[in-house]
């Protein structure tokens, strides 16, 4: 009960997380050190879909191509579907690509391509994460794109253009608009 | 692990003595017996020393270790698959999960994480972007609290033969310790623009989940204990975010850096995964509280059980707040009464109800409903349906039923209340 109540005082103010304890807390307590820009700069790798994060460099459909056949097709298939793992691009045989429905694809369902390239640098491929340089990256996202429709293959994808690529799914998107209360939703 | 296992430390040499096993005494059986170790081994033991081993009044048993141990007899496990295990509700009791029980959900697999090399950034929208270690974190004021944490992915159906483990496993409960990541928010100084803070994990998904700044000063913490001890590696060793009543993945484990933003990430895993269909063909985002839900755990599939009295007990839970009632059925929905809760009941906690029920052996549906402090009540299948247009995916909590066959046999209702 005591646990509860510490944290129904704490509830929603900043202020009141100290109004919890006994004796008042000080401005800071000076644990931890300052954060250095390299430090900061090696680890801040994401990327936002207003393209803030995304670094110089460029990618090609055509270096994409190659790549995606060295790099990605053993888990996701030659074409970006039937392959043991999640189907990437829309194909239109119902049920191929294993533990992923048929229509959840980039070009289905996801709603930034800035996205593509924040997932693809920091989680692929899957045994070995992290390895590709800017620019192969840029040439996956821009092969991934054209494969599912998006770009035509003559785009070159820079931080400048991915940006801009207005992706199909996203005018799907809403937020939450659960708010508990009898309603189901 | 590094020392030889003693044999004068095993059971069987402490309940026989060696001179009586080595004294030509006649054989009468072979047992196994645990070591101290927990390695099972065989034992030849004579008619004399059997007696005793089976009654344990009669010699001294083990003496005290360094780590408790299970019960032999006593087997619980989590079901694993590739990218996650679940929590086995129906072999546990009251409202604690083991902490070696808790469930697993991993993007790529459980990292091992040296807490000396390991630190937490603190940087973006901030006055002073800041470093801590885990020796750090501790020095900040521990606050504990026990809430569930549940995967919003956590619903299977459409068989009879799936247990509460392998239909709602995914969601368990400790104790957590850690500190209030507000007190971190203002040793960094949050500035006043930013709305949310990316979490990002050491693992090599590298996880990221976007966060609204005001659960980060509403109830949020960096936990690196759990249930009194350190954090297990699979939930996050040397430490993970905590955000109480939403869903799991949101709970970023093995956090090593929250950076502070004016606007949402848009991480993969907040848009092409943890996100659902809902009426009009739209897509739900950022959906992160976890709705009420209960489920009976006990009767359940795979038990049998004998007509008369039976405790129908269970667990029932929501991320927004603390359950008020929990009804149980035992026709099938078209009665409904209250069940006993069993103190304590927790803000965003796994709640344990109870409820006696004499079985007359005619074959029946029991099922339990979850109603918490909105006023929201669980749904049925059909309900969520409706508002969904499909019929499973993330937060899906409808009311499960338990079909009871006239033999006592018990076995999922896949379409509970439609």
């Amino acid at each position: 009960m005591v646990i509860s109540c510490v944290l129904m005082l704490n509830a929603c103010s900043p202020d009141r997380a100290k109004d919890a304890d006994t004796t008042a807390w000080p401005s800071h307590f000076g644990f931890g050190r300052a954060a250095s820009d390299e430090e900061i700069a090696a680890w801040d790798i994401d990327v936002r879909p207003d393209g803030l994060g995304l670094p110089a460099g460029s990618g090609t459909v055509l270096r994409g191509r190659a790549l995606y056949q060295v790099r990605c097709a053993r888990c996701h298939g030659a074409s970006g579907w039937g392959g043991p793992y999640m189907a990437l691009v829309e194909h239109t045989e119902p049920g191929v690509g294993k533990g992923e429905r048929a229509d959840k694809t980039i070009g289905s369902y996801w709603p930034y391509a800035t996205t593509l390239y924040d997932y693809i640098h920091r989680a692929m491929p899957y045994d070995s994460a992290g390895i590709l340089s800017p620019d192969e990256v840029y040439s996956v996202t821009a092969w991934l794109l054209h494969a599912n429709g998006i770009i035509d293959s003559t785009t070159v994808l820079t931080a400048e253009t991915l940006p801009r690529v207005a992706m199909p799914a996203q005018p799907l998107f809403i937020p939450d608009d659960r708010r508990g209360g009898a309603e189901v939703r | 692990m590094k020392s030889t296992p003693s044999t004068d430390n095993t059971p069987g040499s402490n309940k026989i003595k060696r001179r009586t096993l080595l004294g030509g005494a006649a054989t009468a059986a072979v047992v196994l017996v645990q070591t101290a170790f927990g390695k099972m081994v065989q034992r030849a033991v004579p008619e004399a020393a059997l007696k005793s081993l089976i009654d344990p009044t009669h010699t001294p048993g083990t003496p005290p270790g360094k780590v408790g141990t299970r019960s032999p007899f006593e087997k619980p496990v989590k079901k694993a698959s590739d990218i996650s295990s679940r929590t086995p509700l129906q072999d546990l009791y009251g409202m604690l999960t083991p902490s070696d029980l808790h469930f697993e959900r991993n993007h790529a697999g459980v990292p091992e994480i040296d807490p000396s090399q390991h630190k937490l950034v603190l940087h973006g929208m901030v006055n002073k972007p800041m470093v801590f270690t885990l020796a750090d974190l501790k020095r900040f004021p521990s606050v504990s609290r026990i809430c569930f944490i549940e995967c919003s992915g956590n619903y299977r159906g459409g068989r009879e033969d799936l247990s509460p483990q392998e239909i709602a496993g995914l969601t368990s409960q400790s104790e957590w310790t850690g500190v209030m990541l507000a007190t971190l928010f203002r040793e960094v100084g949050v500035k006043s623009g930013a709305t949310w803070f990316l979490a990002e994990g050491s693992d090599a998904a590298v996880m990221t989940r976007s966060v609204p700044v005001a659960k980060g000063w509403e109830d949020a913490m960096v936990v690196y204990a759990q249930n009194g001890e350190a954090i297990r590696p699979e939930q996050g060793y040397p430490f993970r975010l905590l955000l109480p009543g939403w869903e799991g993945n949101t709970s970023v484990k093995w956090l090593r850096r929250i950076e502070l933003s004016d606007q949402p990430f848009m991480t993969r895993e907040e848009t092409s995964k943890y996100t659902e269909p809902v009426a009009g063909g739209k897509i739900r985002q950022f959906s992160f509280v976890m709705d009420a839900r209960s489920i009976i755990t006990f009767p359940a599939y795979p038990v049998h059980v004998e007509r008369g009295w039976i405790e129908i007990r269970g667990l029932a839970w929501s991320g927004r707040g603390k359950i008020v009632t929990v009804e149980v059925s035992t026709d099938g929905g078209k009665h409904w009464q209250a069940a006993k809760l069993q103190e304590p009941v927790l803000d965003k906690a796994h709640t344990y109800f109870r409820y006696l029920w004499q079985w007359n052996g005619e074959e029946t549906v029991i099922m339990s409903r979850a109603v918490d402090e909105t006023g929201y009540t669980q749904p049925f299948l059909r309900q969520l349906k409706e508002v969904r247009g499909t019929a499973g995916g993330y937060h899906f909590n409808p009311v499960t039923g338990w079909h009871i066959r006239r033999d006592g046999d018990v076995v999922l209702q896949p379409d509970s209340g439609t």
